[in-house]
């Protein structure tokens, strides 16, 4: 309980963070103004630009903590995060396919591609699960997955019809949450929330998993239900985050370990802290995209990218132990 | 009473091999029974269809009276408990609360209660807080141990509980699987150490080539003849001071002098005059 409520005022202060600053420094009497009066030009700012913004980057940050927390405990291995068994490759190939066909303008469609992508890779891996139990076969059919998704996206990039379109399809696989507003988040709430329940229901489950699926299966628990809760729950919330912001790497792999030592381990209690400490990092990440000062923003999946694979490699090292074991 | 287990023509194929060909035996509450058999004699397989964790080709499995294939999983859960041979955890949590994954259903509290006793049985209980995965091979064999006697179920099953540890540690969860029968569970338990095994259980199983090759009392199940047809050893289980102890040597090598009852019997005692080092 402790740790959620430092992660809840952690979570507060870096959404306040991102409100507070951007690629426009604003004088005190702005802030001011805005405060006041939000329709203002810096309340504007401040709330209509910055604020949807920053609560995507949160809502997609916590989509993939949580995901990736699901990834590890079903698949027992400290290295898995939400896009391991191809459902962000499949979403990312979705979207470009859409955009290539030119559905980048209608309203919707490059999100709902995305999730129908991960879905479609999601249902797949789920059929591939109940037929195979050992996690080692379940991430290399994983991996053939993400691969073939990675060949189809390069695929479409080959036959792409301009270099506006390969420019704009590459732009939005990078991820980002700019220029989302706030009409952006309802229609990705509704599978995130449907993810995360199924994922949450799936908890006990994977608490279960750590002695194994023999121990697990005579446990007591509906073992096959969960096993295919816990993947579509996962397949959503990942589908979700990558119709809002693009593939985003490396939060859905390090929220969890940030997290694992204060419950213990629990693959269980895991969960929930690992979606906070996920917003909290891409909220911190948009804002590190913001205000570094470069010609042309950084891309979000650039920065957790460049900030990820250093502690990525520190996870490895730290979760070393667990192979010897 | 109906048997905790009943096996009935067991039947296991694993791809296009036959690996258990019409078992039949079956384990009684408050009572130890051993199942023992050379590498590949099929032990595991036997346990892992006996609990539906393996497809069976042919025969009926019963669990508490009832035929497995009616039982939900939440019930056969309640009738039975396995350990498997596998020992890896997956996660570094800490041990009083691997243990408490047994009590399925019980309020937290109540399973963290049960899980440090079943742990002070192991004379593990100092170590409840201490991560699985920084103790030794046999702290860990004894967490999980732990983690099978806190399902309190009428019927545990073992894979090898025993193996890889001292001998201390060995006698020590064959005490405790034992001090379960005798307080009424039938207990299943697999091992390669013929003398312990004998020594612990109330009957033998001995499984080999997917057959059963004998089922009784200790003595009787691993006489000589068996010795020699099912595990290659000329010699007997002979009785010693500390209980039963395999006296026994290879069959085809005729140079290896291995008599176990031997080493057990080698005094550890410093001679008359030496001193302690």
């Amino acid at each position: 309980m402790r740790l959620a409520a430092l992660l809840v005022l952690a979570l507060a202060a870096a959404f306040a963070l991102s409100i507070a600053f951007g690629e426009t420094m604003l004088s005190l009497g702005q802030y001011a103004q805005a405060l006041s009066d939000p329709g203002s030009p810096p309340g504007e700012i401040l709330f209509a630009i910055r604020a949807p913004r920053g609560a995507c980057a949160a809502l997609v940050g916590a989509a993939l903590g949580l995901a990736g927390a699901v990834m590890q405990g079903l698949l027992r291995n400290p290295l898995a995060e939400p896009g391991v068994l191809g459902v962000s490759a499949w979403a990312g190939c979705a979207a470009a396919l859409a955009i290539t066909l030119g559905l980048g303008a209608m309203a919707g469609a490059l999100e709902t591609a995305a999730l129908l992508g991960a879905l479609g890779a999601g249902g797949v891996v789920a059929v591939i699960a109940a037929r195979f139990r050992e996690p080692e076969t379940l991430i290399l059919f994983g991996i053939a997955l993400a691969a073939l998704g990675g060949a189809l996206t390069a695929l479409v990039f080959n036959l792409s019809p301009s270099p506006v379109t390969t420019a704009e399809i590459l732009s939005w696989l990078q991820g980002s949450v700019a220029n989302r507003d706030w009409s952006d988040l309802p229609p990705a709430l509704a599978p995130m929330g449907l993810g995360a329940a199924l994922c949450l229901y799936a908890a006990e489950g994977l608490r279960m998993l750590t002695l194994g699926d023999e121990s697990a299966a005579m446990s007591g628990l509906p073992m096959a239900r969960l096993r295919v809760a816990a993947l579509v729950g996962a397949a959503l919330l990942t589908g979700a985050s990558v119709s809002l912001a693009g593939v985003i790497g490396f939060v859905g792999l390090a929220a969890p370990h940030l997290v694992r030592g204060a419950v213990s381990d629990d693959p269980a209690r895991t969960l929930a802290p690992s979606a906070l400490a996920g917003a909290i990092l891409l909220t911190l990440a948009d804002l590190l995209a913001r205000v570094i000062p470069t010609e042309e923003e950084l891309r979000l999946g650039v920065v957790t990218a460049l900030f990820g694979a250093p502690l990525f490699a520190l996870v490895a090292w730290r979760a070393s132990r667990s192979w010897r074991a | 009473m109906s048997a905790a287990l009943e096996l009935r023509g067991l039947t296991v194929t694993r791809r296009d091999r036959r690996v258990l060909e019409g078992v039949s035996f079956g384990a009684e509450r408050g009572e130890m029974l051993g199942l023992v058999g050379p590498n590949g004699a099929g032990k595991t397989t036997l346990l892992r269809a006996a609990l539906g964790l393996q497809r069976r080709e042919g025969g009926e499995v019963w669990l508490g009276g009832a035929p497995l294939e009616r039982l939900s999983d939440a019930r056969r859960a309640f009738l039975a408990a396995y350990l498997p041979q596998e020992r890896r955890v997956a996660w570094n949590m800490p041990a009083e609360d691997v243990v408490a994954l047994g009590a399925v259903g019980l309020p937290a509290h109540q399973a963290l209660a049960v899980a440090r006793e079943c742990l002070e049985q192991l004379e593990v209980g100092a170590l409840a807080r201490r991560g699985v995965l920084d103790m030794s091979g046999g702290e860990r064999a004894r967490v999980l141990l732990a983690r099978l006697l806190a399902t309190g179920a009428p019927l545990l099953v073992a894979d090898e509980p025993a193996a890889g540890l001292d001998p201390e540690a060995q006698m020590l969860i064959l005490e405790r699987l034992r001090a379960r029968a005798r307080a009424g569970a039938a207990v299943v338990v697999t091992s390669h150490d013929l003398a312990l095994a004998a020594r612990a259980c109330d009957r033998i199983a001995v499984l080999h080539s997917g057959a059963l090759a004998a089922l009784g009392a200790p003595r009787d199940a691993l006489s000589p003849k068996v010795l020699a047809t099912v595990f290659g050893l000329e010699g007997a289980l002979v009785d010693a001071p500390g209980g039963l102890v395999l006296s026994a040597r290879r069959l085809t090598a005729q140079r290896t002098p291995a008599s176990v009852d031997g080493m057990a019997e080698a005094s550890v005692a410093p001679r008359a005059g030496e001193p302690y080092a």
